[in-house]
C-alpha cells in the first residue's frame, strides 16, 4: 500500500485555492446569491420574508422549477431543449381536455398526458440522434410547432377552467399539516444519516479512506436546520405546500439516479465526452433519446402543476418567458452549457434566485423592465462562471 | 503467442500494409517503430479489430483466429490505449477506470467495491494518484497515460497495446509511464508499442520491429543494437540487418 493514494482529508489551502481558480466553486457562489437577495429585499420591504410571502415564493417556483429539471437533462448532454415551454402546455392543455371535456379520472387524464410528453421527447431525441439534427433546430421547430397544437386544441375558446375543488386544483392548495411536515423531515434527515453510518462502515471494512466526520455532522446537520428552519416558517402560514415537496422529491430522486445507477453514470459520460462513452460500449443513442424523454416529461408535468396554480389553461400556458426562466434557472444554479457538469439542485437554486428576484420586484413594484434587466445580469454572471472553469479545466 | 503473417491492407492506390509480420510474446515489450506513414497504426487497427486486412493470417498460441471487430478482439484479450485517451474528463478515477463495465446490482453503481478494486489495481502498478475521487480533469498528463493504461486492464486482457503513450509527456512523466510499461512486462503480458521516440524505444522495449513504407524492415533485439542501425533501418539507408 503506498499511503499517498490512502489519504483523503480536506483540502489543504493551497489546494482549496487551487480549486478556486479553477472556478470549482460548487454551489457556493448561487448560495451566497441568495443571502444577498434575501438581505437586500427584506430590507427594501418588510413583507418580502414573510411567512405568507415565502408561501407564494414556494408555489410560484414548483412548475418552472420542475421544467428546469427537465432542461438539466439534457444540458447534462451538452444539448439544449427549446420546446420545455411549448410541451409543458400542451401537456396540460391535453390533460385539461381529457379530464374536464372527456371527464376522464385525473389521474388517467395527467398520465395519459404525460405519456404523450414522452412521446414529444421520444421523437425529439430520434430526430437528433437518427437524422442528426443539432437538438437546438429540432426543439426550436418543437418550441414552435408544439405551441401550434396547444392552440389547435384549445380551438376557439381559447381558455379551459379547472374544477377548483378537483384533483388537479387541489395540488396546489393542499397543506402539509405541522406534524405531517416535522415527520417528513425527520424521516429525510435519519434516512440520509443512517445511509452515511452505513457508507462509512461499509467503506472502512473496504479499507477504503473515510471523509472527516465533522464534515458529515455539517453536510447532514446543516441540512437539517435548512428544512427545520422552512417547516417552521411555512408553518406559521398555511403550512408546507404539497407542490414544494413533489418538487423537492423529484430533485432529491433524480440526484440520486444520476449519482448512484449505470443510467446516471453514463449521461454524465455521454455529456463528458461521447467518443470515449462510445469507445467504452455505451449506446449513446439510447442515452441521448432518453434524456429528451425525460426533459419532456418533466416539462409535461412541470406544466400540470402551473395549470393546477392557475385552476385553467389557456392560450399563454407554457408560453411568455417560462422557458427562458427555467434554461436561465438551470445555468445560475450550475449547470453547465458545454455538458457533463450539473446536478439536479442547480434547479433548485437557480429557480430559488429567479423567483426571488421577480417576487421581490413585484412587491418593491419595479417595472418589468428593470426584473428582466436584472435577471440577465443574474444569469450572464453564471454563465461567465461557467466559461471561466470550463477553460481554467481544459487547460 | 500472438502471430501475425502476410498482413495486407490497401486502402485505393496506397498499399498501407504489405505482407508484414509480427510475433508478440507474453512478458515481452515490443515497440514498433517507422516513419510517419510506415503502416504502424494501421497494423495496430489490424489486431483492434478496427479494420479488417485484405489478407494475412493472426494466429493466438497457434491457433487461427478471426478479428473482425473490436469485441472480437476483446474476446481474445486484445486491449488498445489510444492515443487520444478516451477519458471521461468530468468523471473521477474510478468512474473511468470502469467506464461501460460497471460494477453493478438491479443497475444501482457499485461504488465501493469498484473503487476498492481500482485502489488496489492503481497500487499494484504504482501509479499514484493521491485522491482517485476527483475528476480527471484534474490530474497531470502522466496520471491520466496512467489511468488510461490501467484501464485497458480491466478487461483482464493478454496483449495490451499502447500507441504514442510518451508523446505529450515531460521527462518526470514519461519515466512514469516506462515505469508502468515495466510493471505491465511483469505481470505476463504481451506489450507492443508504437514510439517515436528512440531513446523511450531503448529504455522499455526488448524487441524493436520497424516497419518502412508497409512492409517490415528490420527486426532487432533492443539490447544489442545501437540507435545508429535503428535509425538507419527507419530511413532504410543501408545498415546490416538481423
Ligand atoms: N483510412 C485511410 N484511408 C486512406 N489511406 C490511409 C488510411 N489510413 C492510413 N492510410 C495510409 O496508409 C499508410 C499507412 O498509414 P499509417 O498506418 O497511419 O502509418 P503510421 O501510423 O505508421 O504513420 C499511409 O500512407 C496513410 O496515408
Ligand atoms: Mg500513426
Amino acid at each position: 500500500m503506498n499511503a499517498e493514494t490512502l489519504t483523503r482529508g480536506p483540502y489543504t489551502p493551497k489546494e482549496a485555492v487551487a480549486r478556486l481558480r479553477r472556478g470549482d466553486l460548487g454551489a457556493w457562489p448561487v448560495a451566497g446569491g441568495l443571502v444577498v437577495i434575501a438581505a437586500v429585499f427584506g430590507t427594501l420591504n418588510e413583507h418580502f420574508l414573510s411567512p405568507e410571502n415565502l408561501t407564494n415564493l414556494a408555489l410560484q417556483l414548483a412548475a418552472t422549477g420542475t421544467i428546469s429539471l427537465g432542461i438539466i437533462m439534457v444540458l447534462l448532454l451538452g444539448e439544449i431543449d427549446l420546446s420545455a415551454g411549448s410541451v409543458s402546455g400542451l401537456c396540460a392543455v391535453v390533460m385539461t381536455i381529457l379530464y374536464v371535456k372527456q371527464s376522464w379520472n385525473p389521474v388517467a387524464a395527467i398520465a395519459v398526458a404525460l405519456v404523450a410528453a414522452g412521446v414529444i421527447g421520444l421523437l425529439h431525441g430520434l430526430m437528433h440522434t437518427r437524422l442528426h439534427m443539432p437538438s437546438f433546430i429540432v426543439t426550436l421547430a418543437g418550441l414552435i410547432g408544439w405551441q401550434g397544437l396547444l392552440l389547435y386544441l384549445l380551438g376557439q375558446g381559447g381558455t379551459i377552467n379547472l374544477p377548483f375543488d378537483g384533483f388537479v386544483s387541489k395540488l396546489s392548495d393542499t397543506w402539509l399539516p405541522v406534524w405531517p411536515a416535522w415527520g417528513l423531515v425527520t424521516a429525510l434527515i435519519a434516512g440520509w444519516a443512517a445511509a452515511a453510518v452505513i457508507g462509512r462502515r461499509l467503506r472502512r471494512a473496504a479499507d477504503l479512506p473515510v471523509p472527516p466526520v465533522y464534515l458529515t455532522v455539517l453536510r447532514i446537520g446543516g441540512t437539517a436546520v435548512l428544512l427545520a428552519g422552512v417547516v417552521t416558517v411555512l408553518s406559521a402560514d398555511r403550512g408546507v405546500p404539497l407542490l414544494l415537496v413533489l418538487f423537492g422529491a423529484l430533485v432529491v430522486a433524480l440526484d440520486l439516479v444520476l449519482r448512484h445507477t449505470v443510467f446516471g453514470r453514463w449521461m454524465y459520460a455521454v455529456g463528458g465526452n461521447a467518443e470515449a462513452a462510445r469507445r467504452a460500449g455505451i449506446n449513446t443513442t439510447r442515452i441521448r433519446v432518453l434524456a429528451f424523454v425525460l426533459a419532456s416529461v418533466l416539462a409535461g408535468f412541470g406544466g400540470i402543476l402551473a395549470a393546477s396554480r392557475l385552476s385553467a389553461v389557456n392560450q399563454a400556458s407554457g408560453g411568455s418567458d417560462i422557458l427562458l426562466m427555467a434554461v436561465a434557472a438551470a445555468v445560475i444554479g450550475g449547470t453547465s452549457l458545454f455538458g457533463g457538469r450539473g446536478r439536479p439542485y442547480a434547479a433548485l437554486l437557480g429557480i430559488l434566485v429567479i423567483q426571488s428576484i421577480t417576487n421581490g420586484m413585484l412587491l418593491l413594484n419595479v417595472d418589468s423592465s428593470v426584473r428582466f434587466m436584472v435577471t440577465a445580469a443574474v444569469l450572464a454572471l453564471a454563465v461567465a462562471i461557467d466559461s471561466v472553469a470550463r477553460r481554467a479545466s481544459t487547460r | 503467442m500472438f502471430s501475425a503473417t502476410g498482413i495486407t491492407k490497401a486502402y485505393g492506390a496506397v498499399q498501407a500494409l504489405d505482407g508484414v509480420r509480427l510475433d508478440l510474446r507474453a512478458g515481452e515489450v515490443v515497440a514498433l517503430v517507422g516513419d510517419n506513414g510506415a503502416g504502424k497504426s494501421t497494423l495496430v487497427k489490424v489486431l483492434a479489430g478496427v479494420i479488417t486486412p485484405d489478407a494475412g493470417t493472426i494466429t493466438v498460441e497457434g491457433r487461427p483466429v478471426r478479428i473482425a471487430t473490436p469485441q472480437d478482439a476483446q474476446a481474445l484479450g486484445v486491449s488498445t490505449v489510444y492515443q487520444d485517451l478516451a477519458l471521461c474528463e468530468n468523471l473521477d478515477v474510478v468512474a473511468n477506470l470502469y467506464l461501460g463495465t460497471e460494477r453493478r446490482r438491479w443497475s444501482v453503481l457499485g461504488h465501493i467495491a469498484m473503487e476498492r478494486a481500482a485502489h488496489d489495481l492503481l497500487t499494484s502498478l504504482d501509479v499514484r494518484i493521491r485522491d482517485i475521487r476527483v475528476p480527471v480533469a484534474m490530474l497531470s498528463g502522466g496520471q491520466r497515460q496512467s489511468v488510461a493504461i490501467a484501464r485497458a486492464l480491466i478487461g483482464e486482457p493478454r496483449l495490451v497495446i499502447l500507441d504514442e503513450p510518451t508523446a505529450a509527456l515531460g521527462v518526470e512523466q514519461t519515466a512514469q509511464v516506462l515505469g508502468l510499461i515495466d510493471r505491465l512486462r511483469d505481470r505476463g503480458l504481451a506489450v507492443l508499442v508504437i514510439s517515436h521516440n528512440l531513446a523511450d524505444v531503448r529504455a522499455m522495449s526488448d524487441r524493436v520491429v520497424v516497419l518502412r513504407l508497409g512492409r517490415n524492415a528490420g527486426e532487432f533485439r533492443t539490447a544489442e543494437t545501437s540507435q545508429e542501425a535503428i535509425v538507419a533501418a527507419i530511413t532504410g539507408a543501408t545498415a546490416d540487418e538481423r
